[in-house]
């Protein structure tokens, strides 16, 4: 048996424990490659024309997977109880996968995170577990090793980032989903732009998230959504180390639509960029925002240090 | 502290209720925004982020508009999809515009403890009486009954009238008189009558009746001026209209265990906010043979947006014609009527092939 990982959504939050805990168990998988064009497309095609970039890169991702394995992971999120809730696309995502892809029968590996339920991450595990035919003692010890497994690289990823904030060069903040940071097609032009720039890119995502939920009570008081209680408390955690801020969407992102704005109209002295990504555009467009941004902050940097 | 004067965003014919509810129950004065119009969305509009849904921006406009008469307290509710964060968005969209109000978030109420509601409102009246409020708010329950009750009843026949827009006088004439309403006795009292006086209207109906269902998105659904009068154009083809989706269905009657049952061969979890019910009911019609589903949402909600893929296969399984309209600051009012004559055409053309 083979499993499918689709490169996209959750993929970023989750590959160390989804990858390790199918290593122990002896579990052949096969992870999409990163996003790119032919992808994107599968997923445009797929998908529902107003749904949002990175849902539709999701199903390209699935769309690639689907003649190369047995079973594609589809994991389900309710929400994370007291941490936060999620997009509604996470709750949703499970069915909309299957009735998408039902014509092409599908067939869906899946786990669903219901906080009503204790210790619910390994209570869904172990279902899964059992579904691929292991046994619950090697299931236990499958899950413990990828959890710590998950904990010390999502450890040391933060820690590689504190060394960064350390350096002398111009340091931008960038705020947006994991899904939609780490992705080839949407964020990472972004940051190797700034990279050529001379800009050393923060990667909100990268932080201590049980810290950063707490922070953001200080700029948002009734945010309901964990993912952007992260990203927002992120910008309360580093904004005093770093020289500006940019905040990446994939267009028309339901949360991101409300905290965005509230971002722009409450965080003050440090410059902003919005950018929204809907996948149509060039890279000549974003490129000269970007360089437009950085000057400002250069600019800005300079008057202050006296050397203009 | 000077006299309280609270608004609560337009939405259907509910705020002769609320009207009902804050003026007898929390004795508070209330500000009925004036009805949506283009300048009320025109208003959110401008001051909205610009892809955030649009009852956003209508909420936005009522607000302003309600301002604009005399409103110095507003209240918004929770939720759980994008609505649950409107209010601390509103809030600080209104007072960077230089507005002094007092904004009640209801978000900030906890569902499970119905004790934090009362905790909220008593910032609105703090000498609030419980008994006062409790019997308030079984006249205000009966109320949205009512009225929803009504709706239901015009919705089907109002096509078929013999002389037109005699209904929609009832109806009118109706919500007029429950605002003189002072308890549960009255409400039931008028909306008896009226329901008489409705049945008595002539009616002609052929004997092949067109049945057609709507489904869709909470406020777009339930606020005629924000889906440009649908079930109201549709109605005037001689078309049988239903809606489940109210606060009596949705709210006061919910059945979860239901819904799941009846949708089980489509989806297997909630999939968020109003798309289980939009499952269910297209399930249901589709089932009854309906001769068509219109799928009505603003442009950009997700939970409505993921129930689309699950709609194109109800209607593939049950060969059921279903229109999707997605609603935006900008939608054209010709494109709009142009595509409800090109499917009314349609299932009437599928009618007689039967």
């Amino acid at each position: 048996m083979k499993i499918g990982i689709p490169r996209a959504f959750l993929y970023y939050k989750y590959h160390y424990l989804w990858e390790s805990f199918f290593e122990e168990l002896g579990i052949e998988y096969v992870v999409s490659p990163y996003t790119n064009r032919e992808i994107y497309k599968q997923g445009t095609t797929y998908a529902i024309d107003e749904a949002c970039l990175s849902s539709k890169i999701y199903l390209g991702h699935v769309a690639y997977l689907l003649p190369k394995c047995d079973y594609i992971l589809v994991p389900r999120v309710f929400g994370y109880g007291e941490d936060g809730t999620v997009c509604t696309k996470f709750q949703a995502i499970y069915d909309v996968v299957n009735n998408t892809f039902r014509d092409q029968k599908i067939k869906i590996l899946y786990y669903n995170i219901n906080p009503k339920e204790t210790a619910n991450e390994f209570r869904a595990f172990l279902k899964m577990g059992k579904f691929l035919g292991k046994k619950k003692a090697a299931i236990t010890r499958a899950y413990l090793i990828a959890k710590q497994n998950q904990k010390v690289n999502q450890m040391m990823d933060i820690r590689k980032q504190e060394q960064l904030l350390e350096s002398n060069q111009l340091k931008i903040l960038l705020v947006g989903h994991q899904y939609n940071v780490y992705d080839r097609f949407i964020g990472d032009p972004i940051i190797q732009t700034l990279k050529s720039l001379g800009v050393c890119p923060i990667i909100a995502d990268l932080c201590d998230k049980k810290k950063a939920r707490e922070a953001s009570h200080e700029i948002s008081e009734t945010l309901p959504w964990a993912f952007n209680k992260e990203l927002v408390g992120a910008i309360a955690l580093y904004q005093s180390q770093v020289d500006g801020i940019i905040l990446m969407s994939s267009f028309p992102c339901g949360p991101d639509s409300l905290v965005n704005e509230i971002l722009i109209r409450r965080i003050k002295g440090i410059p902003i960029l919005n950018l929204i990504l809907d996948g149509q555009e060039g890279s000549a467009g974003l490129e000269t925002r970007l360089e437009s941004f950085i000057d400002i902050i250069k600019l800005k940097k300079e008057e202050k240090d006296g050397k203009l | 502290m000077e006299n309280c004067k609270i608004s609560f965003p337009r939405f259907g014919n509910y705020h002769i209720a609320l009207e009902f509810l804050f003026t007898k129950g929390l004795g508070v004065e209330y500000v009925t925004p004036p009805p949506s119009t283009k300048r009320t969305l025109e208003l959110g509009s401008k001051y909205s982020p610009d892809y955030v849904c649009s009852p956003f921006k209508y909420n936005l406009g009522n607000f302003i508009e309600a301002i604009e008469n005399g409103a110095n307290t507003l209240v918004q509710t929770g939720g759980v999809c994008r609505l649950g964060y409107y209010g601390e968005l509103h809030e600080q969209i209104l007072k960077d515009l230089g507005y002094h109000v007092k904004f009640i978030n209801m978000s900030k109420a906890d569902y499970q403890k119905p004790l934090t509601f009362y905790n909220e409102f008593k910032k609105i009246n703090p000498n609030l009486s419980l008994k006062r409020i409790s019997s308030a708010l079984l006249a205000f329950l009966k109320m949205v009954a009512s009225i929803d009750e009504i709706e239901d009843f015009v919705r089907q026949n109002v096509g078929f009238e013999v002389h037109n827009g005699e209904m929609e006088k009832l109806q009118d004439a109706y919500l007029e008189e429950l605002k003189t309403c002072e308890n549960k006795k009255d409400v039931d009292k008028i909306t008896k009558k009226y329901k008489k006086k409705l049945k008595d209207v002539k009616v002609k109906k052929p004997k092949k009746l067109i049945r057609v269902g709507i489904i869709g998105e909470y406020y777009t659904i339930m606020e005629p001026f924000s889906n440009h009068f649908i079930e109201k154009e549709l109605a005037k083809k001689g078309i049988v209209i239903y809606r489940w989706m109210n606060v009596t269905n949705s709210v006061l009657k919910y059945d979860g265990k239901k819904q799941k049952k009846v949708i089980k061969n489509y989806v297997k979890y909630y999939m968020g906010a109003t798309s289980m019910a939009t499952v269910y009911k297209a399930v249901e019609w589709a089932k009854e043979g309906f001769d068509g589903i219109i799928h009505v949402k603003s442009f950009g909600c997700t939970p409505e947006i993921d129930a689309m893929p699950v709609l194109q296969k109800i209607s593939n399984d049950y060969k059921i014609p279903i229109l999707y309209f997605s609603f935006d600051s900008q939608t054209s009012e010709t494109g709009i009527q142009t595509r409800l004559e090109a499917f009314y055409d349609m299932i009437m053309m599928r009618k007689e092939q039967k």
